[in-house]
């Protein structure tokens, strides 16, 4: 507007003032809006694209962590005492009645002959209930009713520091669930391996932190009792039943949480020369733990045990021959600029370009969705560090000898690890917290990713300032006229968001109708606005005008998702973006009819696939693959959103929905 | 030869004894403030001591006197070695100081063992001497008389005393479970409370210097606070503070060991070899000290250690300590090792624990509630050392007593912004009954005392207290309450409660909520990234008394202690609280990005108070004869061009190229093309 403005005085005094040069610079921008924005469109493209060439080796940033500076020294000893606690457990899963009562027991019994503090913690399924006013705050402090729900129990052991002084815990929880009796070898050596590491630590001198483990009873997910035990730590309840209270220990502030779990492959794709770890680290809205914690588990794992590393990768991306293609390219490109200059050395084997771009595509995915991969999510809601750390064995776990080899392996891996945490004197805080991670070595941090979003939202302002000079209204407060359809449109997606709140409230309806509840309710919602208000189209809104408002306030939407959640704004930024370029209404005469048919060609696909459902569906699609996608599951997919109180949820329903039926309006203007 | 071996020994002591007095009065000559100069006695003390306690001197005044008391130590070198050698009476030890020396070992339930060491050194009110002492440290005297002190102690910790299974209501663990780091507090013998502040800081400087530990941080106003009744009831003279992060270590214990007569060459002390004593699970070091005119000043000097033996089930004196004790000190009147067993480790089964050497002397207190097996270091000599030996029979879970509720502390909520502190109470379920005869009334009370930082900033009308799960009017069970606000910046703030429980109270808990403040960037300690420490509270019971009283047969120092009515106390955990932030680690960006908004800021200030917009248009009136600015007129065009406007035949007499015309555009091209093949053609060549 103040461009506008400055435009319009320029004009009156016709060279005869010199205006300032920040504002002509920005007046020349405006002036070439359609070169610029698809130049900063394809640069931002590109450099999304180039990222995994930008990735950099990860590095450990807090020299007080010395990964790897002495020997571990947990033993066989420590390891045989593990496999008597493994074989308890099995026998009692084998022949006990109630296998979940026996278990707890048993494992506070061992706790107990180290010296540890022990306690049960019993926790219920929480009700999934959908808050919308709760959105960003951790879930409602509601007394939970053990009385006639069917409870979880995790055992929990706490080792003092011998000459700490209390104030601070790392925490290692290991998950097991008795319930699924395939998978009981795994639960049982998951249990095996942390009390190899607890009982080594319960004699470890050197403790300057308590050592709480939490062997969890993941029956209602290997989340929920996590979150339940850091939720009565944090935020205890007192009313009500006081005896859960008395008997709850605690250990001062958490400084680190290491999540592990033993996981047995059924089926491997490909034969592993290794033990693999595989970590996963991102947790609610995007949030990852310090760059170093996984630095340090990376560099223990491989230059200490020798076990292989992974993160999640999209397994499709690497078989598609689209990013082979562009992988060759690259690596022509690199090899090209190499012979130009042989200092530019960003020549990549297009191989490992595909790996990293899926395993790129595969972290801002997860980042995007917003929701946690994993137990060390709920730590990562109290500002706690923490990493799951998915071990799978080479061989099978039920031969006796090659179970102790693992287990002694992934116990000093993970001694290693807590020894380096047990060595910072400060928290976490020297190295990255916004980054993506290219391969388990090799991120991108936030200077170089957001380079990318910058170039696609770049645009948006010049656009929307050049659209509003073109307009043949004259008045600088003509935009106002456009802001009575913005209402309506906004008002509408804010009753969007909340009616799945009414909805989940009426118990038993299958998700199909949920969902289509949920369009319907919409769709009257829709209509009841434009009757109270009016149609869209009064004869003041042009449709640039109309368009100028959508950029600014899809641009406005944008920046501020990418404060909350930064790889939500950056994929809806690629499908947000075209939109708002390309966005042309049917009834428009233009001369080049060429030109004209493509745009609305590209509008009508963008108007199908810019729609959230579809929008969703393809993202799953290209992910999952297409045969499973049905557009009808989009309710369930929303309500995993919110079930996680993810972001996402708000961006999809609050800046996406809008954005599009602004779309939509304009398609449909009348252009009188 | 044992004699002539101890006067060995207590060379550096005698030395200390002629030397002192001379040094100290050279140094009242040249005005020396007397506290701060009583380490330059030793060689090796001589520049650790000044440097640690000396910060209220100025440095050039400071090096000047450091130059001068080298000189005196090197003029007095002579007479030193000449006394050193044979003046030296060890015989007639004057009858009014008096030092004795103890060790109480004592196996606890979970196969550790605590040796407690405890010194006493008693000086009358009017020595004979004047100013001159015999055993008595000097430097302590000196302390005393010049900040007037009633009543001081102070500990180093470091290590937790665990309450649930070491005991927490017996005397020995009442006294010796102290909170983490340093703890200090005194009482004066001063009417006002600027002095009494004035006197505190110079103390904390004073001490520091002679503990070479940062006592000295107390001085701030903000590190301490004046409790009434919640530590000690006073009437305002009584001075608190707590550094919970100071670190412990030997060179805290090495003054400490040269304020008694043998330090570590003889006697009991001997046996505090480092290694061992600096493993164990526990380890504070104290200094208590009470002065009034009858019986004048004495200190108590204990040392309590955990130690974990290597052999769980056997362990003697010699396993614990690497070291064997082979005669007393000679200069204590009494030298004694006592071992005490509390009755629950012998009750349930006679024979669970076995005892090797045999005891001068056997009793059991008053309630029988333990047993004291005493030797008496006297008997003992380098050929037949001292060693007691203990086996156990029999592993087994017993607790010692408890306190009648369990006091544990803990943080809630999470973020940067606020949160919680709660104190929570639950009863020891089987010791609230039948061991101590309250049942009259029946109420429990309990005192709470806790000190928060300033920058902690506790909303005290948000207390609220739940009572075995409901929540109970304040009114209900608060029988006295004393809030000191914080003072931002100035002094912390401090609560004193007195609670009231009924006798059946399973748990209680005290939730008070508080915002995170923010500091002054330079507030911020080195490692600011861990967090801030809020000190222990202090959780006292009234109505508990804990005592031991052993026949008089006994005559111990220690023994006597035990029969005091010490209030049974616990201290809670220290806790940790994570503030905001900034990043130190990136000044650059932070300066840049501060002078980018500055020089924005400045620039667009200095145009708008610089132009004069009449004029200017004035200007350009006169300015509209002659040709436009190139700028301008491309503007115009552009935006003629923008609107879609055609140019208007007006402007045709002064047209002029589009900005990216054809030619613009070649040449741009070709100098760009140039300057690439010049760089390529540079680099490969």
């Amino acid at each position: 507007m103040e461009v506008a403005e400055v435009e319009a005085e320029v004009e009156k005094k016709a060279t005869a003032t010199r205006s300032r040069l920040i504002v002509r610079l920005a007046a020349l921008l405006v002036s070439y809006s359609t070169l610029v924005s698809v130049v900063c469109c394809l640069a931002g493209l590109i450099a999304l694209l180039v990222l995994p060439l930008l990735a950099k080796n990860t590095y450990i940033s807090e020299n007080a962590l010395l990964p790897g500076s002495a020997n571990p020294v947990l033993s066989y000893q420590h390891v045989t005492q593990a496999n008597n606690l493994i074989l308890d457990i099995m026998n009692i899963a084998d022949d006990k009645e109630a296998p979940d009562i026996e278990i707890p027991k048993l494992i506070a019994k061992y706790m107990e002959i180290l010296g540890a503090e022990t306690y049960h913690h019993k926790f219920s399924q929480p009700q999934n209930q959908f808050h919308p006013l709760y959105f960003f705050s951790t879930s409602p402090n509601s007394p939970p009713t053990l009385a006639n729900l069917s409870y979880g129990t995790s055992t929990v052991g706490i080792i003092r520091a011998p000459r700490g002084d209390g104030k601070e815990a790392i925490v290692l929880v290991s998950p097991y669930n008795t319930q699924n009796a395939g998978g009981i070898d795994a639960s049982a050596s998951s249990i095996g391996l942390a009390f190899s590491v607890f009982s080594l630590l319960s004699r470890a001198t050197w403790l300057a932190k308590d050592i709480i483990w939490v062997a969890s009873d993941s029956r209602f997910g290997d989340h929920t009792s996590v979150s339940a035990w850091l939720n009565d730590y944090h935020n205890p309840n007192f009313i009500g039943d006081a005896s859960s209270n008395r008997i709850f220990k605690r250990a001062g502030t958490m400084a680190c949480g290491i999540v592990f779990k033993v996981v047995e492959k059924e089926r491997r794709e490909k034969y592993e020369d290794r033990d693999v770890v595989t970590m996963y680290a991102e947790a609610s809205n995007g949030q990852m733990p310090n760059l170093d914690l996984l630095n340090v588990v990376h560099y223990l794992a491989v230059h200490r045990q020798g076990i292989r590393v992974r993160i999640g990768m999209f397994g499709g991306l690497v078989k598609s021959h689209l990013v082979r293609v562009l992988g060759e390219v690259m690596q022509q490109v690199g090899r090209f600029a190499r012979s130009l200059n042989p200092d530019w050395r960003f020549e990549m084997p297009s191989s490992e370009y595909v790996e990293g771009t899926a395993t790129l595509a595969s972290s801002i995915y997860s980042q995007a969705l917003g929701v946690p991969t994993g137990p060390h999510g709920a730590f990562r809601d109290y500002q706690v560090d923490a990493v799951t750390l998915e071990l799978s064995p080479r061989f099978s776990l039920k031969n006796e000898h090659t179970r102790l080899a693992f287990l002694l392996k992934g116990g000093r891996l993970i001694e290693g690890t807590v020894r380096s945490v047990n060595n910072l004197l400060e928290k976490f805080h020297q190295s990255f917290f916004l980054y993506f991670l290219t391969a388990p070595n090799k991120f991108v941090s936030v200077g170089v990713y957001m380079i990318p979003f910058a170039f696609l939202v770049a645009p948006l302002p010049i656009i929307a300032a050049s659209l509003f000079n073109l307009t043949s209204n004259r008045n600088p407060w003509r935009w106002l006229h456009t802001a009575k359809p913005l209402l309506i449109t906004h008002t509408w997606s804010v009753v969007v968001t909340l009616l799945p709140f009414y909805i989940s409230k009426i118990s038993d309806l299958p998700s199909t109708h949920c969902m289509l509840t949920w369009a319907g309710g919409s769709l009257m919602a829709l209509v009841i606005l434009y009757i109270v208000f009016g149609s869209p189209y009064s004869k003041h809104v042009e449709w640039r005008l109309l368009k100028a408002v959508m950029i600014a306030s899809v641009s406005i939407g944008l920046c501020l998702m990418s404060i909350i959640n930064f790889a939500t704004a950056q994929i809806g930024a690629l499908f947000v973006v075209p939109m708002c370029l390309f966005a042309l209404p049917i009834r428009v005469k233009t001369n080049n009819s060429l030109i004209r048919s493509m745009v609305m060609t590209c509008n009508l696909v963008m108007a199908v696939l810019g729609f959230p459902v579809t929008a969703v569906a393809l993202m799953q699609g290209v992910i999952k693959g297409f045969g499973t996608v049905s557009i009808l599951e989009f309710w369930d997919s929303m309500k995993f959103l919110w079930g996680w109180n993810s972001a996402t949820y708000l961006y999809l329903v609050l800046v996406h929905l809008p954005c599009w039926l602004l779309f939509l309006h304009i398609l449909f203007h009348p252009c009188r | 030869m044992g004699l002539f071996k101890s006067v060995n020994q207590l060379g550096a002591w005698g030395h200390f004894k002629i030397l002192g007095p001379i040094i100290i009065y050279a140094s009242v000559l040249s005005v020396f403030p007397l506290g701060s100069s009583l380490w330059f006695l030793d060689g090796e003390r001589f520049t650790s001591g000044p440097l640690t306690g000396g910060g209220v001197m100025a440095s050039h005044t400071f090096l000047s006197l450091l130059l001068f008391y080298l000189y005196s130590f090197h003029l007095l070198r002579p007479i030193y070695c000449s006394f050193g050698s044979n003046g030296f009476e060890t015989t007639s030890v004057p009858k009014e100081e008096e030092f004795s020396e103890e060790l109480l070992l004592k196996p606890l339930p979970d196969y550790k063992v605590l040796a407690h060491f405890h010194f006493t050194s008693i000086s009358p009110p009017s020595s004979s001497n004047g100013k001159h002492h015999h055993l008595f440290p000097k430097s302590i005297a000196q302390l005393v008389k010049k900040y007037k002190i009633r009543e001081l102690e102070l500990s180093f910790t470091q290590g937790r005393w665990n309450y649930d299974r070491w005991g927490a209501s017996d005397p020995l663990s009442t006294a010796n479970g102290k909170p983490p780091g340093v703890e200090l507090w005194a009482l004066f013998d001063i009417p006002t409370k600027e002095e009494i502040d004035a006197t505190w800081r110079n103390l904390t400087h004073s001490l520091s210097g002679l503990f070479c530990a940062s006592i000295n941080f107390l001085e701030s106003s903000t590190s301490y606070s004046a409790p009434l009744w919640g530590f000690l009831p006073n009437n305002g003279d009584l001075r608190y503070g707590a550094l919970p992060r100071e670190a412990v270590c030997t060179e805290n214990l090495t003054p400490w060991l040269k304020l008694l007569p043998c330090r570590d060459k003889a006697g009991i002390a001997s046996l505090l070899d480092r290694p061992s004593i600096y493993r164990g699970h526990y380890h504070s070091q104290r200094l208590k000290l009470r002065s009034d005119g009858l019986n004048g000043i004495v200190i108590e000097q204990t040392l309590s250690v955990v130690l974990q033996p290597i052999d769980r089930t056997s362990w003697s004196m010699h396993q614990l300590f690497k070291k064997s004790l082979t005669g007393k000190c000679a200069l204590a009147k009494s030298s004694k090792v006592f071992l005490e067993i509390e009755r629950s480790l012998v009750s349930q089964n006679e024979n669970i624990l076995e005892l090797v050497g045999e005891a001068d002397m056997v009793t059991n207190d008053q309630r029988d509630h333990s047993t004291i097996y005493q030797y008496n270091v006297e008997r003992y000599s380098e050929h037949e050392a001292l060693d007691i030996r203990v086996n156990w029979k029999k592993l087994l879970q017993v607790s010692f007593l408890q306190a009648p509720l369990h006091a544990s502390r803990f943080l809630m909520g999470s973020g940067n912004e606020r949160g919680s502190i709660a104190i929570s109470l639950q009863s020891a379920r089987n010791s609230t009954k039948g061991l101590y005869d309250n049942s009259k009334n029946c109420f429990t009370r309990v005192v709470i005392l806790q000190v928060v930082p300033w920058y902690v900033k506790v909303y005290y009308h948000t207390l609220r207290i739940y009572v075995d799960g409901a929540i109970r009017d304040a009114k209900d069970v608060v029988e006295k309450i004393n809030v000191t606000p914080s003072e931002d910046k100035v002094s912390p703030g401090t609560l004193e409660m007195m609670l009231q429980f009924p006798c059946g109270m399973m748990s209680a808990a005290l939730i008070l909520d508080f915002d995170k403040g923010f500091l002054h960037i330079d507030e911020y300690p080195p490692d600011a990234n861990q967090g801030f420490d809020i000190p222990s509270a202090l959780v006292s019971f009234p109505d508990f008394i804990s005592r031991r009283i052993y026949p008089d047969s006994i005559s111990s120092p220690l023994l006597q202690s035990y029969k005091g009515r010490n209030i049974v106390k616990s201290y809670t955990e220290v806790l940790l609280v994570p503030l905001t932030t900034p990043d130190f680690s990136m000044p650059y960006n932070v300066i840049t990005f501060t002078c980018t908004v500055l020089a924005l800021y400045f620039g667009s200030m200095v145009n708008v108070l610089r132009r004069r917009v009449s004029e200017e248009e004035r200007l350009a009136k006169s300015k509209d004869k002659r040709k436009p600015g190139l700028i301008p007129l491309l503007i115009s065009k552009i935006s003629n061009k923008v609107r879609g406007i055609k140019e208007d035949s007006a402007n045709q007499s002064q047209s002029s190229e589009p900005i990216l015309g054809p030619k613009v555009v070649f040449k741009v091209v070709l100098i760009a093309l140039i300057a690439v093949l010049g760089h390529y053609f540079f680099n490969s060549s």
